[in-house]
């Protein structure tokens, strides 16, 4: 049985020491056998869960408040999204992506033509490319802030959460005028998007941009020094470099454990590498740094947008390609032959060359892998998706062990996952 | 249960696909060898356990390796300070249909050499064994239940070999197998009686029942020999602790109470 002393901060008058830390002191008062030999308890928590976020269900296994054991039940959600894509054309898989991570749909989207894209052999067009580098940074904010906002309210900040859904529900916006859906996007095509920007939507995304930043400082005023906020995240849910590395962490989570792993920089596409921006990389590998990382990647990714904004060459969205793209509207009512080309298109789908492709974004939660595999056929032999969330929520039993059954809560928030794609 | 296409279902389940003779997963035209440094390296260490390397898309190199020597090839390119394959990506089967073999993929990077590489290995239906590697990397602890579940691919060696996304007790078979429908084997209607029919200790592992304190005959719906002989060690030695309200006393209030209610915490 574990005989570990809980470190545990007691923040209702927090003492400050010499270094002007908080002190931390254990729970128990000295001299008093932390061990209980008592039974162990089993709790749930979960499926309906709100600090789960989602249908995720934790069996614990307790000793007193301290946790022994943790074993996550997950695939309440299993909607078998990549057994439904083996009976689906490639451009109809696209829905289904999204639906996956409802927090982020667009970087999805993106991923998903951009596998089939490599597999092909389609190097999109320049204009494709900053759009879509702006639809993956816009999502990138759009799941921190959601990120910040639950966790703020599962650790018993209110207020925070309605902020940052005020910002969110902006993008939702920016969402509805470009895809005309809020959540289930579905905005690329293989070869391009569904459509081009509409008119006057970069200005409404510079009114973001610009504004933004002025809620960030807002929220880091409330919590980054917060001696609540400080006493329930740091120092809580410890992992190291090497531990989060050999648990397949990727994303924010491994980048606040020191390691500088982010594949914008370590494998660039759509030409990241021109982008100015830092990869955001913590020291301490616990919640706190968890969240400072994703505070700074939200301003990180407002600076690329700036610069996707200012470099956004004219030009046509989709690539020239008639084994991928529709015709016109016009032409195909018009002509014979665009007629006969649309209806092979739509009706045959589109025919990708026997072959297989691996590509990986970096998504907001961490490496997402979309593994595509073709006989020749119009369907995939196989599309797999490598979900971040799967495999940075299994390092959660680590990571919770030896912690209070209320650090769970903090933990697996700081995790940031979401069950639609663990599930998938 | 005397359902006529509930048991052609399952006869189905027993013998899968009929085996085409001879037939093979593609591989690829075989490519360069000098263009992915780790590639020159394993041939030199392991020779023809090196079956065959080819390039998909432009840049993804790919290795295929027997199944037998798959777990110490791969040990060998996390540890060593030349290849260093510390993270491993992703861990999956395809299944190419037509009863052909089953391909197991290992997706790796190395965040120090900034190289990934993909290693293959086959197993074939009738054989569906490989391996387990989450002594290498703790991230396959998951992704190799999630193969199990889906594919039905044996890991030898893997600590904790569940169903994870489907319930323990789904009798179906493995969902991403070219073999299954897509709407699964059973009627809706006995999907649906099943689903009902789950019981509180369905949703609990053998360790969890143990922890709570159920009784160890009704523990599993498909018992676990082990965990359930353990089970039953751990209730001789603690006789005094009821496992179900037959044997609940007043006397042993607190316990009882402790022990029936846990499972259903």
């Amino acid at each position: 049985m574990s005989t570990k002393t809980v470190e545990y901060l007691v923040t209702r008058t927090p003492e400050l020491g010499a270094d002007g830390r908080p002190i931390t002191m254990p729970v128990l008062p000295p001299g008093i056998e932390p061990e209980m030999h008592g039974e162990h308890m089993l709790i749930n928590i979960g499926p309906q869960h709100p600090a789960t976020h989602g249908v995720l269900r934790l069996v614990l296994e307790l000793d007193g408040e301290t946790v022994i054991k943790c074993t996550p039940h997950i695939g309440y959600l299993h909607s078998s999204f990549e057994k439904l894509g083996e009976f689906r054309n490639w451009n109809q898989i696209i829905p289904l992506t999204d639906r996956m991570d409802y927090l982020a749909p667009l970087i999805y989207n993106c991923a998903y033509a951009m596998a089939v894209e490599k597999m092909m052999g389609i190097e999109v067009t320049e204009r494709c490319k900053v759009v879509r580098v702006i639809c993956m940074e816009l999502d990138r904010i759009f799941s921190h802030l959601l990120w910040l906002g639950t966790t703020a309210i599962d650790i018993g900040a209110f207020t925070v959460f309605l902020w940052t859904f005020q910002e969110r529900e902006r993008i939702y916006s920016l969402h509805e005028s470009f895809t005309g859906a809020r959540i289930t996007t579905s905005a690329t095509r293989i070869g391009g998007m569904m459509a081009d920007l509409p008119t006057g939507w970069i200005s409404s995304l510079r009114n973001f941009v610009d504004t933004l930043p002025k809620t960030l400082d807002e929220v880091e005023t409330l919590l980054t020094h917060n001696n609540l906020w400080i006493g329930r995240n740091k120092d809580v849910g410890i992992i190291s470099g090497a531990d989060a590395i050999n648990y397949g962490m990727t994303g924010p989570n491994l980048r606040a454990s020191g390691v500088a792993y982010d594949l914008r920089k370590d494998r660039p596409y759509y030409d990241y590498e021109t982008y100015d921006f830092d990869v955001v990389v913590g020291e301490h590998g616990d919640c706190y740094d968890r969240y400072l990382v994703r505070m700074e990647e939200m301003r990180q990714s407002l600076l690329i947008l700036d610069q996707a904004m200012a470099r956004l060459p004219d030009g046509p969205i989709n690539v020239d390609d008639p084994r991928v793209i529709l015709p016109g509207k016009y032409d195909a009512m018009a002509d014979m032959e665009s007629m006969i080309h649309h209806f092979k298109v739509v009706m045959q789908g589109v025919k990708a060359p026997a072959g297989e492709s691996w590509f990986s974004v970096e998504s907001s939660k961490g490496e997402l892998g979309m593994y595509v595999v073709s006989d020749g056929g119009s369907k995939p032999v196989r599309w797999r998706v490598r979900g971040p969330s799967f495999i940075n929520l299994s390092a959660l039993p680590k990571m919770v062990e030896g912690h209070l059954l209320s650090d769970v809560i903090t933990i697996n928030a700081s995790l940031d996952i979401v069950l639609g794609e663990i599930d998938r | 249960m005397a359902d006529k296409n509930f048991d052609e279902a399952l006869s189905g389940l027993e013998t899968g696909a009929a085996e085409e003779q001879g037939a093979e997963t593609p591989r690829g035209e075989a490519a360069d060898e000098a263009s992915h440094p780790s590639v020159p390296a394993l041939r030199a260490r392991f020779g023809d356990a090196i079956l065959h390397h080819t390039v998909f898309s432009g840049d993804e190199h790919v290795i295929y390796v027997g199944t037998e020597r798959s777990k110490e090839i791969l040990g060998w390119l996390a540890a060593d300070p030349a290849q260093r394959y510390d993270l491993l990506v992703d861990l999956t089967a395809v299944d190419y249909g037509g009863g052909r073999p089953l391909e197991v993929l290992y997706q790796l990077w190395s965040t120090t050499h900034k190289r990934q590489l993909r290693v293959k290995s086959t197993v074939v239906l009738k054989d569906l064994e490989t391996d387990s590697v989450v002594d290498i990397w703790n991230s396959a602890d998951w992704l190799e239940r999630e193969t199990f579940d889906m594919f039905g691919i044996n890991f030898r060696g893997h600590p904790d070999l569940r169903r994870i996304l489907m319930p323990d007790n789904y009798a179906e078979g493995h969902p991403l197998r070219k073999d299954f429908p897509l709407r699964g084997r059973f009627s809706r209607a006995e999907q649906t009686r099943r689903a009902l029919s789950m019981q509180v200790e369905d949703y609990y592992t053998p360790d969890e029942l143990h922890v709570g304190g159920a009784s160890s005959s009704n523990a599993t719906a498909q018992p676990n020999a082990a965990a359930t002989a353990e089970a039953a060690r751990h209730h001789e030695g603690t006789p005094s602790r009821p496992n179900n309200a037959e044997n609940w006393s007043p006397g042993t209030e607190g316990s009882a109470a402790a022990a029936g209610s846990g499972a259903t915490v």
